[in-house]
């Protein structure tokens, strides 16, 4: 169950908590054990994810990059397909970015509002929240749902990885700051948190394409000062750090990178990881079944 | 090449204009170099790119390649201390030498991001197979990094088909004259 004191928060209905989910292309077409641990997660923790219908593309750093029109467009109908009354949960936090400044911009535009009003043929939704994924660790209480909850990591090395998720734009900086909640999550689980220099430095994203040394260089960093730091996996929360730290590591005998949400469903019992593990460039099982996080 | 003085202002102007962003209030500290993950892939750390606009070297700083190695990763702003939105400014920048038609020093970035919207354009979503197979013919070059495609495919970390939204209309409205 969860906290009391929780209970009225937006999204709660008898005992569950309901939010609509956008996955984005990411997560959707690629990060397919990070949407399935994910998925299976919040089924645990009795959280009701709705996919929102018909969703797309956010534009991400392309958009972004080149056609400022189109990447104020693409979130907005996203935002238009929001169902009222319930909060809009992001896994990505790329999309979490380009989603949530496009609607405060919408939001405190009265000229971009009646613009989003007229295209999408619907009132703009004044209320709506959208929330990252960390953001549900305020909103339930992970302990409630399992006996003994800090002996489930058995003491794995742990390195966090959040990537530039927390060097929010200045236009979100007055806003939820996610710092520390890998750390306090997977500590409160038995994990052993190991801090080192590049936590937050960026991944490389799409010049992982476009100039792979450049983004071979910041991941061997990353990669070779959690070593360094004797974590035994990285940590992160978002689909594409996670593609680059795997696909551009070139140090040599890497440690496994580990999604977030993998390790909070093997914490609740979830046993799928036969499905996600191969789908890694550095196999997990080894150092799990050392661990003893694994038996088979 | 140096611009004549009314033309300085307004590259300046028009950049503080669209983004909102002040960037004379810069102090050079290099905090923002300093920090930058990429800033050996750029020619001018970013901080320079500002001082080329202020001494009305319009045309150094469109043509740069710093305005296209930038990811707007934000590290560099989160550490100014006069609060200055760095990438917003590299966006105008960017917006600006597309719209001049000035060359792009960097047509891989370009192409790669082309590319990306080609895929959200037809399908409402990204494509990340044919966004790959696309920018590598248009570099001519499909064998550099193969091995790296390959070892995807086999982790089936690219899926084969994409996956498409069903009202593509809305997408060719957000698209509509491209
Ligand atoms: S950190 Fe800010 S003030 Fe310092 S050089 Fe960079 S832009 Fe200028
Ligand atoms: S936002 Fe751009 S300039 Fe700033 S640190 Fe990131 S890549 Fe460098």
């Amino acid at each position: 169950m969860t906290k009391s004191s929780k209970i009225n928060k937006a999204g709660h209905e008898s005992g569950k908590l309901k939010f609509s989910f956008f996955p984005g292309c990411s997560l959707k077409a690629s990060g397919h054990e990070n949407t399935d641990s994910l998925l299976k997660f919040c089924d645990m923790v009795n959280i009701e994810l709705t996919e929102l219908d018909d969703w797309n593309c956010c534009g991400s750093s392309s958009a972004h990059s080149i056609d400022h029109e189109v990447a104020k467009l693409l979130p907005m109908r996203n935002i238009s397909l929001a169902p009222k009354g319930i909060p809009l949960l992001i896994a990505c936090p790329s999309c979490m970015i380009r989603m949530k400044s496009t609607y405060l911009k919408i939001k405190n535009d009265p000229i971009l509002k009646k613009e989003y009003e007229t295209l999408w043929e619907k009132p703009f939704d004044e209320d709506l929240e959208i929330i990252h994924f960390f953001e549900i660790f305020e909103r339930i209480n992970l302990e409630d749902y399992m006996d003994e909850p800090d002996k489930k990591l058995k003491k794995i090395k742990i390195a966090p990885y959040y990537g530039c998720m927390l060097s929010m734009p200045p236009d979100l900086r007055h806003e939820k700051n996610y710092y520390g909640i890998i750390e306090e999550t997977l500590s409160k689980l038995g994990g052993d948190i190991i801090s080192y220099g590049y936590s937050n430095m960026c991944c490389g994203t799409y010049l992982s394409a476009a100039k792979p040394e450049l983004a071979e260089n910041v991941v061997n960093k990353i990669v070779s000062q959690a070593m360094e730091a004797k974590a035994e996996c990285i940590v992160t929360a978002c689909s594409m750090c996670h593609l680059n730290l795997e696909i551009r590591c070139t140090v040599k005998d890497p440690i496994p990178v580990l999604h977030f949400s993998e390790l909070l469903s093997m914490a609740l019992g979830v046993e799928d990881h036969k499905k996600w593990f191969p789908r890694h460039i550095v196999d997990p099982v080894p150092l799990l079944k050392k661990r003893g996080l694994l038996s088979s | 090449m140096k611009m004549k003085r009314e033309e300085q202002q307004t590259l300046s102007e028009e950049i503080k204009e669209n983004s909102g962003i002040n960037f004379n209030a810069c102090l050079h500290c290099q905090s923002c170099a300093n920090g930058c993950p990429f800033l050996e892939g750029m020619d001018f750390p970013p901080n320079a790119v500002f001082r080329l606009i202020q001494l009305g070297m319009d045309e150094e700083a469109l043509n740069c390649s710093t305005i296209w190695i930038c990811v707007g990763c934000n590290t560099c702003s989160s550490a100014c201390p006069m609060a200055i939105d760095i990438p917003s400014v590299m966006d105008g920048l960017r917006q600006k030498a597309l719209k001049t038609g000035i060359k792009i020093p960097e047509p891989d970035i370009l192409s790669f991001h082309e590319e990306v919207l080609n895929t959200v354009k037809k399908y409402g979503r990204t494509h990340k197979l044919e966004i790959m197979m696309r920018y590598k013919l248009r570099r001519m070059d499909l064998l550099s990094d193969m091995g790296m495609g390959l070892k995807m495919l086999k982790k089936r970390k690219l899926d084969l088909m994409p996956s498409k939204i069903q009202d593509i209309k809305a997408i060719d409205k957000i698209f509509k004259d491209k």
